[in-house]
């Protein structure tokens, strides 16, 4: 299939949508006892997509958003970067060490299965309504996707490529950075795009249970006064945030994973 | 034999056995204690049928593996760890798959101490022998089964072992591509003699490679059940050496004595019946 076909049968799905959903909030299809329009998605509800776009617009250009989106990427990056580093480590030093891993494995179980949204209250409570509450909420989701990832991957090196770089002469330290770090490297790249999307998401939750800024403010704000209009316009942001980020994401890990298999084109 | 001033071989392993152990007790003898010697500049070949433990041998001279019994001398020393003078070339792909065949072929170099430059033109120039001049920039997953295993024949000879071991180097390669690669190794060893110790299971490709072929039986508790010296002249041509009238008679000699191993592998049938067909 060409890029534009796709392209353009992607754009047909978003005006079929915003169609229906239009259509069914402003063409009214009845007219109830007390003389009011019926419609099938009723305004209070569901808003309309006309006066959802003039508010996202009306936001970018007062200019008011821009607050809360730094905020929000600041705590999403520090939560990546805290959680990513700390991942990769821990990874690591699990992997190599066996016994490590054998006695902490029941605990980090135990850590990943817990909901981390009820650590959210916790959070705030030590360590305040400002940015590291949200940040220390995204690390704990991060944090265990790139933990599980790295130390699957090193632990996943085929045997017989640990065997030939021995034989090529590699001690230990060698084997980590030409051997085991790639290996590594791949797995958590891999998995970058979900674990940026967490990062996103401990920050957006955190918001949303205790803040004074960023986007999950926003848009517990505007349920707050049940201005629905102001939750999808929050919800919007939102989602064109979190596509930038994505596609940010790719362009860092195309030049990263060339050797990978699966990324070759006939020309 | 080209063995030079010294008389001591470049590979024997004296009484060497290979035993497993299972978490239940019990006790599973993959190979019984035997004797295999490699002569500096010698070319032997172990053939034997599927599962026989002739790969084992193999790892336990890279010392990659420990024999549960006897020891393992590399020109006279015991073995201790890793084979630090051998190269080897294995069956599966081995290559590192985020570097480039420059950089793979290169790396064995590097880890030694050697100046990155010198180590990437030493290894344009081995990638050129192998006849990949102009892939040293592709990734392994670029090349095809053939390719990688001339990267990977770059990668243990640019280090100059002096002792080679190779697991059915070529056995996942189709028919065409391993006589290509049977050629240029034995056209690489020729210009340069190494002990070889080649595992196969590829009667034609043991004889007509090697100076020697052992001949190994049916696992379990596997043992060296014949050692014929291959007299062809060198150097040879692996394509006219096949025709050869020696050639044939040696093949029936050794495929007399492959046979029943061969048989009893598949539960075909005991040797008698073996030897009486």
């Amino acid at each position: 299939m060409s890029r534009m076909k796709l392209l353009f049968l992607q754009v047909m799905v978003a005006v079929v949508g915003l169609t229906i959903w239009h259509l069914g909030s402003t063409v009214a299809i009845g007219v109830a006892s007390n003389g009011k329009p019926v419609h099938l998605l009723p305004p209070f509800f569901f808003s309309t997509p006309w006066d959802v776009i003039k508010r996202v617009v009306t936001m970018f250009v007062e200019g008011s958003v821009y607050k809360h989106l730094m905020i929000t990427l600041i705590e999403a990056t520090l939560a990546f970067a805290i959680g990513g580093i700390s991942g990769v480590a821990i990874g690591f030093w699990f992997a190599r060490k066996p016994l490590v891993a054998a006695v902490f494995d029941p605990y980090v179980k135990m850590m990943n299965a817990l909901p981390r949204v009820v650590l959210a209250p916790i959070f705030a409570l030590w360590f305040g309504l400002g940015i590291w509450s949200k940040v220390w909420l995204g690390v704990t989701l991060v944090f265990f996707i790139v933990f599980f990832n790295v130390y699957q991957g090193v632990r996943e090196v085929p045997q017989v490529v640990l065997s030939n770089a021995r034989m090529l002469g590699m001690n230990e330290r060698q084997l980590l950075r030409h051997v085991y770090w790639p290996a590594a490297l791949s797995w958590v790249f891999s998995s970058l795009h979900t674990s940026v999307g967490f990062a996103v998401v401990g920050a957006v939750v955190g918001e949303y249970l205790g803040s004074s800024a960023g986007l999950g403010y926003l848009i517990h704000q505007a349920e707050g006064v049940f201005d629905v209009t102001g939750v999808f316009a929050g919800m919007v942001i939102l989602m064109i945030f979190v596509m930038v980020i994505d596609f940010v994401v790719t362009m860092v890990e195309k030049p990263l994973l060339v050797w990978r298999p699966g990324e070759t084109k006939t020309v | 034999m080209t063995s030079a001033s010294t008389n001591v071989p470049a590979v024997a392993l004296k009484g060497v056995s290979v035993a497993y152990g299972f978490a239940g007790g019990g006790r599973y003898e993959a190979v019984q204690p035997v004797d295999v010697s490699v002569e500096d500049g010698e070319f032997v070949a172990i053939l034997g049928p599927t599962g026989c433990g002739k790969s084992t041998l193999l790892n336990i001279a890279a010392g990659l593996m420990p024999p549960s019994s006897g020891t393992s001398l590399i020109f006279g020393e015991r073995l201790s760890g890793l084979n630090t003078v051998a190269g080897y070339l294995f069956q599966q792909d081995a290559l590192m798959p985020w570097k480039t065949s420059r950089d793979n072929v290169a790396i064995g170099l590097e880890v030694r101490g050697m100046a990155r430059a010198e180590a990437l033109k030493q290894a344009d120039a081995f990638l050129k022998k192998v006849g990949l001049a102009s892939f040293g920039d592709r990734y392994p997953h670029q090349l095809s089964g053939g390719q990688k295993k001339r990267v990977a024949l770059a990668q243990v000879l640019v280090r100059e072992p002096k002792i080679l071991l190779m697991d059915e180097p070529f056995g996942p390669l189709d028919a065409q591509t391993r006589l290509i690669m049977s050629e240029l190794l034995l056209d690489l060893w020729q210009a340069d003699r190494k002990a070889v110790m080649f595992v196969t299971h590829d009667l034609d490709e043991a004889i007509a490679l090697s100076d020697r072929v052992l001949v190994m039986s049916a696992g379990p508790s596997s043992k060296i059940i014949g050692d014929f010296t291959i007299g062809l002249a060198r150097p040879r041509d692996i394509a006219e050496v096949r025709s050869l009238p020696e050639f044939h008679i040696l093949h029936n000699k050794i495929w007399n004595c492959l046979r029943d191993e061969v048989r009893k592998t598949y539960g075909l049938s005991d040797s008698k019946a073996g030897a009486a067909s």
